[in-house]
C-alpha cells in the first residue's frame, strides 16, 4: 500500500484529487475532513455513508473531475489513496 | 397551520418567506414551520396575492388555524391553511387532508415540485429566491449547478460570499436557522456571534458559546452539545435537525401505542436479486451519473405498486376498523446523522418508475438530512418501508407506524449460496419483511404482499 502517515495527514494541495475528494466529501457530509484520516481507511465507513450517499459522491468526483465514473469502478473509491490514485489516473487519460 | 404529521396539534412559525403584496402560486412555499420533529417548507394551496400576514415569526399556532390571507384577483379572501374544521388527532390522522400535502398526491410523477423537469431552466423555488434577495445576489446572473441546469442553495450562497470574504462581507452574515433560534431564544445578536462553519457561517455552536460567554445561556448550557461534537455538525446549507430529545419522545410515544395497540405478525421472503440487479446494472451505464439508479430504488418501486395489488395492507385502522387508502403513499423511514427518524412520504409512489422514484429518494434524503422537509413530503403514508440494508443487517423485524397496518423491511442485499434449477450458485439475495397488523390481516394476506414483490423484481423491465 501507498499508506504513510505523512502522505494522509499532509497538507493537501489546491486542485489535487485529495482537495477534490476533500471537498466533494464535504458537500455530503458537512465538515469532514481527511486530516489524521488513514489513506487506507474504508470511504464508506469513516464518513458513514450510505448507497444514497455513494452515488452522490460518485456523481459529483465525476462532475468535478470531468469524467464518467462507472458503477464497476465503485471498487476504485474504497479508501483515500485508491481513490486519489483512480482520480490521478483519470484525469490524466482526459489530459 | 397544515397538520405535518400525525400527532401534531402545534407548529411555530419560523419564517414568512413571502411578505404582503407578494404573488403566490399553488404550490409555492410560503413559510418555513417548526414542528417537534423537523424544521418543514410549508406550501400555499391557493393561488392569490398576499393580503394580511397572520401569524408573526415565532409564534405558536395551533393546527387549523389561519396564517394568513389571500386576496384572488377578484379580491376574495382565502386562507392559508389547512380548513378549520380541519383537526389532526393521533386517533384519525388520514382524516386530516394535509393542505400542504395536496401538491404531491395530485401531481404528476415529476421528482419534485422545484425540481421537476422541463426544458427551459426550472423556476427558482421561492426559498431560493428569498435567500438571493437576502444575500443580495441576483438569481438571474447565475449559472446553475443543479438538475436541468436549476440554481441550487449552493449556487446562490456561493454568488453571495464569492466577491468578499464573508467576515467582511456587508451582507448578512450566514446563519444555520438552529443558530437563529437558538439566538432568538437567548437574545443573542448575531452580527456580534463570530461564525466558525464554513465561509464564517454562524452555527449553533457558536450562538451557544456567545451565550455562555455573556452568562445568560442557562439554557443553551443545557442543550445536548454533545450531539454536536461527536458527529460532524451540518454546514449551513445543511442545519442541523432540531434538538434529538424532542425527536425522541415522538418516537418513543408512537412507538409505544403501536406496541401497545398493535397485534403484528412478522412474515420474511428472501429474494433473488439477479436479474434485478443485472438490469439496473445495464441501465445505469446508459444514465447519467446523476440519474444512476441504486438497489432500493427498485425494491421502493416494487413494494409500492405491490401495495396497489394488495390493497388490505394500504391504509389505516381507524376506530376499529380498516380505511382502504386511494394512493400508495409509500413512507420512507429516514435516519439522521444526528440520530433519530424521519418518515417523508411518497405520494403515489405505485405510478412511479424507478427512474422517478430514484430522483424522489434522492430528493427526500437531501430535505430530511438538511432539516428541510416541505409539507408536500409529509403526507400521512399509507404503508411504509424500513430500509436497513445499509447498515449491514439481514433482516427488520418491523414496528408498524399507527395507523398503518404494514411495514415492510429491506435486509442487507449481499451475495449468499443459492440453488436455482437444482445447482448451487452464488446469487444476490436480499430478505424482505412484513410487519402486519393482525387486527386488519392475516399472513396469507402478508404472503400475497412478498410474494408480490418478489414477482415484480423478477422482471425488473417492467417496474
Amino acid at each position: 500500500m501507498t499508506t504513510t502517515p505523512s502522505q494522509s495527514g499532509s497538507q493537501t494541495a489546491p486542485g489535487s484529487p485529495r482537495e477534490m475528494l476533500e471537498t466533494t466529501l464535504r458537500e455530503i457530509v458537512p465538515d469532514a475532513s481527511l486530516d489524521g484520516v488513514n489513506g487506507d481507511a474504508d470511504l464508506r465507513e469513516t464518513f458513514e455513508l450510505d448507497s444514497l450517499d455513494f452515488v452522490e459522491l460518485v456523481e459529483r468526483l465525476g462532475k468535478r473531475a470531468g469524467f464518467r465514473i462507472e458503477d464497476d469502478d465503485a471498487d476504485q473509491l474504497r479508501t483515500i489513496d485508491a481513490a486519489t490514485a483512480f482520480l490521478s489516473r483519470g484525469m490524466r487519460r482526459i489530459g | 397551520m397544515p397538520s405535518l404529521g400525525a400527532d401534531m396539534e402545534q407548529g411555530v412559525l419560523i419564517e414568512w418567506l413571502v411578505k404582503v403584496g407578494d404573488h403566490v402560486r399553488r404550490g409555492d412555499v410560503v413559510a418555513v414551520v417548526e414542528t417537534p420533529k423537523s424544521t418543514v417548507e410549508v406550501e400555499c394551496f391557493e393561488t392569490g396575492t398576499v393580503t394580511r400576514l397572520l401569524a408573526e415569526e415565532g409564534q405558536t399556532v395551533p393546527v387549523g388555524e389561519a396564517l394568513a390571507l389571500l386576496g384572488a384577483a377578484t379580491e376574495v379572501e382565502a386562507t392559508v391553511a389547512a380548513p378549520a374544521t380541519v383537526e389532526a388527532t393521533a386517533a384519525a390522522p388520514v382524516t386530516v387532508p394535509v393542505a400542504a400535502g395536496a401538491g404531491v398526491a395530485a401531481g404528476a410523477p415529476a421528482p419534485s415540485g422545484a425540481a421537476s423537469g422541463s426544458t427551459a431552466r426550472p423556476p427558482l423555488s421561492p426559498v431560493l429566491r428569498h435567500l438571493a434577495r437576502e444575500l443580495g445576489v441576483d438569481p438571474t446572473t447565475l449559472h446553475g449547478t443543479g438538475r436541468d441546469g436549476a440554481l441550487t442553495r449552493h449556487d446562490v450562497e456561493q454568488a453571495a460570499v464569492a466577491p468578499t470574504p464573508a467576515t467582511t462581507s456587508p451582507h448578512r452574515p450566514r446563519v444555520s436557522p438552529l443558530a437563529r433560534r437558538l439566538a432568538a431564544e437567548e437574545g443573542v445578536d448575531l452580527t456580534s456571534v463570530q461564525g466558525t462553519g464554513p465561509d464564517g457561517s454562524v452555527r449553533a455552536e457558536d450562538v451557544r458559546r456567545a451565550t455562555r460567554h455573556t452568562g445568560s445561556g442557562e439554557r443553551a448550557a443545557s442543550a445536548p452539545t454533545s450531539r454536536v461534537e461527536v458527529k460532524p455538525e451540518a454546514a449551513p446549507e445543511e442545519p442541523p435537525p432540531p434538538p434529538m430529545s424532542d425527536m425522541r419522545r415522538s418516537i418513543a410515544a408512537l412507538m409505544t401505542v403501536s406496541n401497545q395497540e398493535i397485534p403484528h405478525y412478522h412474515l420474511s421472503l428472501t429474494i433473488d436479486l439477479w436479474r434485478s440487479l443485472q438490469w439496473m446494472k445495464e441501465r445505469n451505464r446508459e444514465l447519467e451519473m446523476s440519474e444512476r439508479l441504486v438497489p432500493a430504488a427498485l425494491l421502493l418501486a416494487a413494494t409500492a405498486r405491490a401495495a396497489r395489488a394488495v390493497p388490505e395492507l394500504n391504509g389505516h385502522w381507524i376506530e376499529g376498523a380498516f380505511r382502504p387508502a386511494a394512493d400508495v403513499d409509500l413512507g420512507l423511514i429516514l435516519s439522521l446523522r444526528s440520530g433519530g427518524l424521519l418518515v417523508p412520504a411518497i405520494g403515489g409512489a405505485d405510478r412511479l418508475s424507478v427512474d422517478e422514484m430514484m430522483a424522489r429518494i434522492k430528493v427526500l434524503t437531501r430535505r430530511a438530512r438538511s432539516g428541510r422537509l416541505r409539507g408536500s413530503d409529509l403526507v400521512p403514508p399509507s404503508i411504509t418501508v424500513s430500509n436497513l440494508g445499509d447498515q449491514g443487517v439481514d433482516s427488520v423485524l418491523g414496528v408498524i407506524y399507527p395507523p398503518q397496518v404494514a411495514l415492510v423491511g429491506f435486509g442487507a442485499v449481499a451475495e449468499r449460496p443459492w440453488a436455482v434449477d437444482g445447482m448451487l450458485g452464488v446469487r444476490p439475495l436480499v430478505t424482505i419483511t412484513l410487519a402486519g397488523d393482525h387486527r386488519a390481516t392475516d399472513g396469507a394476506t402478508g404472503s400475497r404482499l412478498l410474494k408480490t414483490i418478489d414477482r415484480l423484481l423478477q422482471a425488473p423491465e417492467e417496474l
